[in-house]
């Protein structure tokens, strides 16, 4: 099934099965492989994407039902300068990783969490990252990199 | 994990769809938010040779007032029910336990329509709606029919619903200032429910459903007649499990989820009624 979606900004088409999960045609497809395939079961976050403006599981979403929307991935937060997104400055003043491996999902749960929570408590930052594992244990200084990002 | 193959069509309406599932027949499913489907497919346990994805009938995603009862169309994702002021307001807590649905990811993309239809005795909603006497309308090739939420769940993973058949919308009945609950018990975060319990209470009057205490939804109908009948919270909490016939799993034995729907049902009716 021919299908097209823009991630990034930029239009990316393909002829696809439509068994393709969305993670694979961002990788893929896309070239694009900051976005991890983790647990593959929809619970460890790891491939968390932006899906139309909203946090989804890449792996739990098939290429053929985004056709037509608009992804988008880590590499698609930091400006066309170099410049990081601020989320992503702040894990790195905050070191809020250690392995990396869930920092893309981490960086793109937290960036939509606050897009829905400019304001966010600690609390409520630790529950609205239930979806994204740290397979580091790293939690808190995810959290304090979160919060730093917040209107107080 | 990939699933097997499949051939995927889309439907632009309700009505595209049932004659599309007419048509295909019962190899085919309907295809939502998929995050019950996908992930049963890409394990190989659900290997349908069509899906039909229904995630474009945008008109099946509302929620309005509808006098008596709230209307929620079966396409509304978890997370617009869960930040819905209609749902919030008349049914808080079908809003409150929508919220513990997995996790936002996963709000963002399921549907309750999804969720129920799935008919996961694990999952939070069907004990919920079922708790809240809520119907649910489907729409098959001769029309539409209505069916109970305590007469839908047949068992594990199966409902009354017909091949032809789609569930359009959820109707709850208005809580009118109920008291309410809804506790759940499990190990990590965005995990299944080991045992939950959806409760509400207007004085003497109170209902009480558990999640994942037999193949389907239960409703705790001896806790409901205790109450009436004027018992304290302690002793209607005795009669949680009555009704209930649990399974056992690496996460609990039989014994211990009678136990924790007790102590669940107590905590529930205790919370309701504050």
């Amino acid at each position: 099934m021919e299908i097209s979606i823009t991630i990034n900004g930029q239009v990316v088409s393909a002829d696809v099965e439509p068994r393709t999960l969305l993670v694979q045609f961002i990788r893929d497809n896309g070239g694009l492989t900051g976005t991890n395939i983790g647990c593959d079961t929809s619970s460890c976050g790891a491939c968390s994407i932006h899906l139309d403006g909203e946090a989804a599981k890449s792996c739990t979403v098939l290429a053929v039902q985004a056709d037509g929307g608009s992804v988008t991935t880590i590499e698609g937060m930091a400006s066309t300068d170099g410049t990081l997104h601020p989320m992503q400055q702040a894990f790195m003043d905050n070191h809020g990783l250690q392995c990396g491996y869930c920092t893309p999902g981490m960086v793109m749960a937290a960036t939509s969490l606050l897009e829905e929570n400019p304001s966010a408590t600690e609390e409520e930052i630790r529950i609205g990252l239930e979806g994204n594992l740290c397979r580091c244990t790293g939690y808190h200084n995810i959290v304090q990199a979160v919060l730093s990002c917040t209107k107080s | 994990m990939i699933p097997a193959a499949f051939e995927y069509v889309r439907a632009g309406s309700a009505e595209e769809a049932i004659s599309l599932i007419a048509e295909h027949g019962d190899e085919a499913k309907f295809l939502a938010g998929g995050h019950s489907l996908v992930p049963l497919m890409k394990l190989r346990l659900a290997q349908p040779s069509v899906l039909i994805d229904i995630g474009r009938v945008s008109d099946l995603s509302y929620v309005r007032d509808a006098g008596d009862h709230i209307a929620v169309g079966a396409l509304t994702r978890h997370c617009d029910v869960e930040n819905s002021p209609i749902v919030m307001e008349h049914a808080p807590l079908l809003a409150h336990a929508t919220s513990h649905v997995g996790d936002p990811q996963v709000r963002h993309r399921g549907t309750i329509g999804g969720s129920l239809a799935h008919a996961d005795p694990a999952s939070d909603l069907p004990a919920t709606t079922l708790a809240l006497g809520a119907t649910y309308v489907v729409q098959g090739p001769n029309g539409t029919r209505e069916i109970p939420a305590g007469s839908f769940y047949e068992g594990y993973l199966t409902s009354v619903l017909a091949a032809d058949e789609m569930l359009t919308e959820i109707r709850v009945p208005k809580m009118n200032g109920a008291g309410w609950s809804f506790q759940k018990f499990n190990r990590r975060a965005q995990d299944w429910a080991i045992v939950g319990v959806a409760a509400w209470r207007n004085g003497s009057d109170a209902g009480v459903a558990l999640v994942n205490m037999a193949s389907v939804p239960v409703l705790a109908t001896s806790v409901g007649s205790a109450i009436a009948s004027g018992a304290s919270i302690e002793d209607a909490a005795e009669q949680a499990a009555v009704e209930a016939d649990p399974q056992a799993d690496l996460n609990a034995s039989v014994e211990y989820r009678q136990h924790l729907a007790r102590v669940l049902t107590r905590r529930a009716l205790e919370e309701a009624s504050a």
